[in-house]
């Protein structure tokens, strides 16, 4: 379990700055360390995780590369991950750049965007940029932890290198 | 040229198929430069009906929407007559791009280059400079502008998607899919569309191992595992496979049936079976019956490079693209009807899960063909064995567990290839 959703708190109220900045570094850390199993803890039970590219997210279709509506669909994603899905072994290292935080329109929430980087690298040793675009992340507190209610992870091109099997 | 080079360049002109006909497919034609160069005139500029686009991306007059047919850069356009057209995207001055977005709506079409400007069926319509400045210059007096025009492809839209072709002389594209395959369509794709999302993924492979792939029922089971592991889909469910009269379409099918427990798969231990789980998300499979012919799962290919698919009620167009010898750009487009109801479609939507670049149930296919071409390059006069389901070339209507449409896939391409 990592430390910031390990903390217990009766904390209620919208997450701090600071917890919401904790957050998405610790997600990213846990991605790059291969930690999936604890990947949708990370989520509010019925939170939405969504995948997709710009050209999508600008025309506002519904269908982008991955979509978990409740932490099921990403438990499932995970199982498959370690038990179905075949595909090189590889790893992820997240860039993420300062957070700007959007205007609070609930007391309950924060939205913040943060653009990223991922650098993948393969078991043959090969390096790429993988991935690069930015997350539009809303942060609640969930059983006294900070926690993702929605994340929406738009990248910039319409492409992938292959596949997607880490969560990004 | 170097000595290499030569030796190259005879091997390759001299390439003779195995005796053992298309129960071989030689690994040289997933790697040789030439044979690559080969195909681009005799399938994708020669006697093919290649996919363009889909008639709603160009719904309005002055929409136009770029492609490729083979490497050849192509753009559709619609005029304002309603009419569609499609052309090579090059300028017939200096060969610039002419359309360098993927969409857009335009009064006519213009080079950047020189300002050559053609009209949206292609025509040109100007040369800037033509009658030369303050009297100097300017293109000679017999310059014929009816004589540079964008190089038009033929087009025919069937069923909401428009193909072009390079032939002078060829079938229409419903005569080309001949009526089983054109009948299937009919039934996916015969009303009015629309587009729920698209994305693209570069895999590291020749274009054929994945028009192989897509006709390969016998891996759907054993390499895709997330089907078996929820119990969606087997090689025990009642199916089969059509081939055209050509051979190289087809078309696999699966029924929903009562799950059985195959002995097949107990027996081999295979990686399928040993998993067992419910979904912890079952929403992402929740489907209706959508027709009544009990048909649930269908991959549907047309020679050369597209797909359709229609899974539950993922319903899309694959797309692929070769962008050199070793390397595809496979492109989704994922569709629903006009009709659908937001139910209907929030399905649609969650089962676009199962498929393209992260989909559950076929990621395996982004680096499958892949491992194939890595696994190859270095021998190209060997050759992969293909005789799952015998050695014949014809339609399996109770079994999926066959190669017949790779060989079909095959067997069209030595003919349209001369080989």
């Amino acid at each position: 379990m990592h430390k910031v959703l390990d903390k217990s708190s009766k904390q209620m109220g919208a997450p701090t700055r600071d917890q919401v900045v904790d957050l998405i570094a610790a997600y990213a850390h846990s991605v790059d360390d291969m930690r999936l199993d604890i990947w949708p803890q990370f989520f509010t039970s019925d939170a939405l995780y969504h995948v997709t590219t710009r050209e999508n997210h600008e025309a506002g279709l519904p269908i982008g590369v991955v979509r978990c509506v409740g932490t099921g669909m990403m438990q499932d994603r995970v199982k498959a991950f370690y038990s179905a899905n075949i595909f090189e072994p590889h790893t992820y290292s997240h860039i993420i750049g300062r957070s700007e935080f959007l205007e609070q329109t609930s007391d309950m929430v924060v939205s913040a965007r943060s653009n990223f980087q991922i650098v993948r690298t393969m078991e043959t040793g090969r390096m790429d940029l993988f991935a690069v675009g930015r997350y539009l992340d809303e942060v609640v507190i969930e059983d006294g932890q900070p926690r993702f209610r929605k994340r929406v992870v738009i990248l910039e091109s319409r492409n992938v290198d292959i596949l997607i099997v880490i969560p990004l | 040229m170097s000595p290499t080079v030569q030796a190259g360049r005879n091997e390759a002109s001299e390439f003779r198929w195995p005796p053992q006909g298309v129960t071989r497919a030689p690994y040289r034609l997933f790697t040789d430069p030439e044979i690559y160069q080969l195909e681009q005139e005799r399938i994708f500029r020669g006697k093919t009906w290649n996919f363009l686009c889909l008639d709603i991306e160009i719904q309005n007059a002055g929409d136009y929407r770029t492609t490729t047919v083979g490497e050849t850069p192509v753009v559709v356009t619609r005029d304002r007559d309603g009419k569609i057209h499609a052309m090579v995207n090059r300028c017939a001055h200096k060969g610039a791009l002419v359309c360098l977005k993927k969409k857009d709506n335009v009064a006519s079409l213009s080079c950047v280059y020189h300002a050559w400007n053609y009209e949206l069926d292609g025509k040109l319509k100007g040369v800037a400079f033509r009658n030369g400045v303050r009297g100097q210059g300017g293109m000679p007096e017999d310059f014929d502008p009816a004589q540079h025009r964008l190089r038009p492809l033929r087009v025919e839209s069937f069923c909401g998607m428009i193909f072009g072709t390079f032939a002078d002389e060829i079938e229409d594209v419903e005569t080309y899919l001949g009526p089983e395959m054109a009948s299937f369509i009919k039934r996916n794709l015969g009303r009015p569309l629309r587009i729920l999302g698209t994305h693209s993924q570069m895999i590291h492979n020749n274009w054929k191992l994945y028009a192989e792939n897509l006709r390969d029922s016998y891996h759907a089971t054993l390499l895709h595992t997330f089907y078996t592991t929820f119990k969606v889909n087997r090689l025990d469910m009642d199916g089969g496979i059509t081939l055209s009269e050509r051979k190289w379409h087809h078309l696999s099918f699966a029924r929903r049936a009562k799950m059985q427990e195959a002995a097949e798969y107990a027996e081999a231990k295979v990686h399928s079976a040993n998993y067992e789980s419910a979904l912890d998300g079952p929403g992402l499979l929740e489907a209706w019956e959508e027709f009544d012919d009990g048909i649930t799962h269908s991959i549907q290919t047309v020679f050369p490079n597209m797909c359709i698919q229609f899974t539950l009620n993922s319903l899309a167009i694959r797309f692929f693209a070769p962008r050199g010898v070793d390397q595809t750009e496979l492109f989704w487009i994922y569709l629903g009807y006009e009709r659908d109801t937001d139910e209907q479609s929030s399905m649609r939507v969650m089962q676009s899960n199962l498929t393209g670049a992260a989909g559950l149930v076929s990621l395996e296919d982004g680096c499958i063909n892949e491992f194939v071409q890595r696994g190859t390059r270095a021998d190209p006069d060997q050759s992969s064995f293909i005789e799952m389901g015998g050695r014949e070339v014809e339609s399996e209507r109770n079994s999926r567990a066959t190669e017949t449409a790779v060989r079909g896939f095959w067997h069209g391409y030595r003919h349209i290839m001369g080989f």
